[in-house]
């Protein structure tokens, strides 16, 4: 089973609900896919033991074979290539690695070079087994790391998919093929406008979901208004709490100093399988 | 010359947009501009009235038509983002590169233009914004965000402003890039958390590989003092200034309920007093 962790507004508490239902449940893998700005390791502290770099493929061109005929710059859907009368220039960081260029070359001047992205992280914390992705600073695409963090996804386990906050690409790359979703949305009007962006995009994918509502208490009732209306069903309520904010901002998991919401966070799972 | 800065944090929810749409209370001659083109939240607050509407055509799907296709299974095979399986084509997965197109010898498949999202340029009480809307799920958030900022650029060339305020997306990838590209300051909004903490100095790094003057604001100072000193710290051996600290204060939330931003709705409180002093610190290094 795969569950992702989604919101749309940044900040709400998706590695919170990732990384304490993680912790609540058996035989887990959870994935962060916030590859731009990864936090779920912050939370759990995990052992690392394997580290790898992930490369993408971008054109080289020999200046030899070439004859400026400009099919490539054509092709390319991405302007990553621009030949001039007597250069071609290649813009690695917008390449999407389609080979299309090198496909199209009648002159067989294109090969295909590798460059590193990010990297992988592999670990394990209190029975819990961590994969996330780093993205290095500075590259715009996180979506092939993505791809590659979610490679490494084990069938025998729950699976918990940490996404990144939006409603774009990168928040597709991640929940794709999820059984199920988990949207966290805090009860305030940003929270609302930007839940009710993220729910249009599961609808579209048909991925099916429920909502956690995070800092209840703060706020209005539209968010329960507008779940209620959609028939989104409310999965948890974690309450506006300075116990949780200031163990949050020490970087603690709440259920491991409150043992008692790890019954809550296994009864989502109940929910979800029901 | 215009200037332009861009509110920006790493981390999401540290409380950007309750920021900028404070800053547009406390500014003249400024246009605003909404950044967050996937989830933006800055017109709540700002109430824009949409004056025009332009569409941006930046995706392309390929699409094929299943009584041409002779199943040789060449489209499959070559296509790097697995959107082809068993001769289906799953737009999710593809990224429009049209490589199936050119590979097909029978002409089965074509690219479909999509409509990647909407930009908007709006009149609020504060003076003109630019803004946008990318259609869910969509890719180009990094077009949309450069399509935001150059029409906010024309209108304050012709209006004559001096300065243009970006309210950026969370993260460091493609939409921050094209957010913070050719600012003169970027202002990092960080929460006083070990994740706060992590991401803005991600953001730092993403700041100086493009060579932008950075400044920071702790928001929420008081949640976690120790962490703000660590900030503050950090910031001192960096060589960053810290422009202010906001304290934690449910106004905050009650404001943006109310659909105001602090400083519109309790102009006098902690907050608010907080906001106009971190400002005052940022125009001197504009």
């Amino acid at each position: 089973m795969i569950i992702t962790v989604a919101s749309g507004k940044g900040g709400t508490g998706k590695t919170t609900v990732a990384v304490n239902m993680a912790l609540s449940l058996e035989n887990v893998q959870l994935l962060d896919c916030d590859v731009e700005e990864p936090n779920s390791h912050i939370l759990l502290q995990p052992r690392i033991h394997e580290t790898k770099p992930v490369y993408t493929k971008f054109p080289v061109i020999s200046e030899e074979l070439c004859d400026y005929c400009g099919k490539c710059s054509a092709f390319c859907a991405y302007n990553a290539l621009f030949v001039a009368p007597k250069t071609v220039m290649v813009f690695p960081e917008l390449c999407h690695s389609c080979g299309g260029c090198a496909l199209v070359c009648p002159k067989n001047a294109i090969t295909e070079k590798e460059r590193q992205i990010g990297t992988i992280k592999k670990g394990e914390a209190k029975g819990v087994e961590i994969v996330y992705g780093e993205l290095n600073v500075g590259e715009a695409m996180s979506v092939p790391l993505i791809r590659e963090v979610k490679k490494q996804i084990k069938n025998n386990k729950t699976v918990i998919i940490d996404a990144p906050p939006g409603t774009a690409c990168s928040l597709v790359a991640s929940v794709h093929n999820s059984d199920y979703c988990i949207l966290v949305a805090e009860p305030t009007p940003f929270g609302l406008h930007d839940l009710e962006i993220t729910v249009q995009v599961l609808k579209d994918l048909g991925v099916p979901m429920g909502v956690v509502i995070n800092r209840a208490g703060l706020g209005d009732r539209k968010v329960y208004e507008y779940c209620e209306k959609e028939t989104v069903p409310l999965l948890l309520e974690i309450p506006f709490s300075k116990q949780i904010a200031e163990l949050y901002s020490r970087g603690i998991p709440f259920a491991v100093e409150m043992p008692e919401w790890k019954k809550k966070f296994q009864k989502i799972l109940d929910k979800i399988e029901r | 010359m215009v200037k332009q800065i861009t509110v920006l944090s790493g981390k999401g929810g540290t409380g950007k947009t309750s920021l900028v749409g404070s800053l547009a209370a406390l500014t003249k001659k400024t246009v605003m501009t909404d950044c967050d083109v996937d989830a933006p939240d800055l017109h709540l607050l700002l109430k824009p009235e949409i004056l025009q509407t332009e569409e941006l055509k930046a995706s392309r799907v390929a699409v094929m038509d299943e009584e041409k296709c002779i199943q040789c299974g060449k489209c499959e095979e070559l296509c790097r983002f697995n959107a082809i399986e068993k001769l289906v084509i799953d737009p999710v997965l593809c990224e429009g590169c049209g490589v199936c197109v050119y590979v097909c010898p029978v002409e089965a498949v074509e690219l479909r233009e999509t409509i990647s999202g909407y930009a908007f340029i709006s009149r609020t009480k504060y003076g003109s914004m630019s803004h946008a809307r990318l259609n869910p799920g969509e890719e180009n958030s990094g077009k949309l965000v450069s399509l935001v900022r150059q029409n906010a650029k024309k209108i304050a060339e012709t209006e004559n402003c001096e300065l243009i305020i970006n309210d950026g997306p969370p993260g460091i990838g493609c939409p921050v890039i094209a957010a913070v590209g050719g600012v003169d300051i970027g202002l990092i909004v960080v929460e006083p958390t070990l994740s706060g903490i992590h991401d803005m100095k991600r953001a730092l790094g993403l700041l100086s590989h493009f060579k932008t003057p950075s400044l920071v604001c702790v928001n929420k100072y008081d949640i976690n003092e120790e962490n703000t000193d660590r900030i503050v710290e950090f910031c001192r051996s960096n060589g960053v200034e810290v422009v202010g600290k906001i304290p934690f204060d449910p106004l905050v939330t009650e404001a943006m309920v109310a659909g105001k931003s602090i400083v519109e709705y309790s102009p006098k409180s902690r907050v608010s007093e907080a906001i106009a002093e971190l400002w005052k610190r940022t125009l001197k290094n504009i």
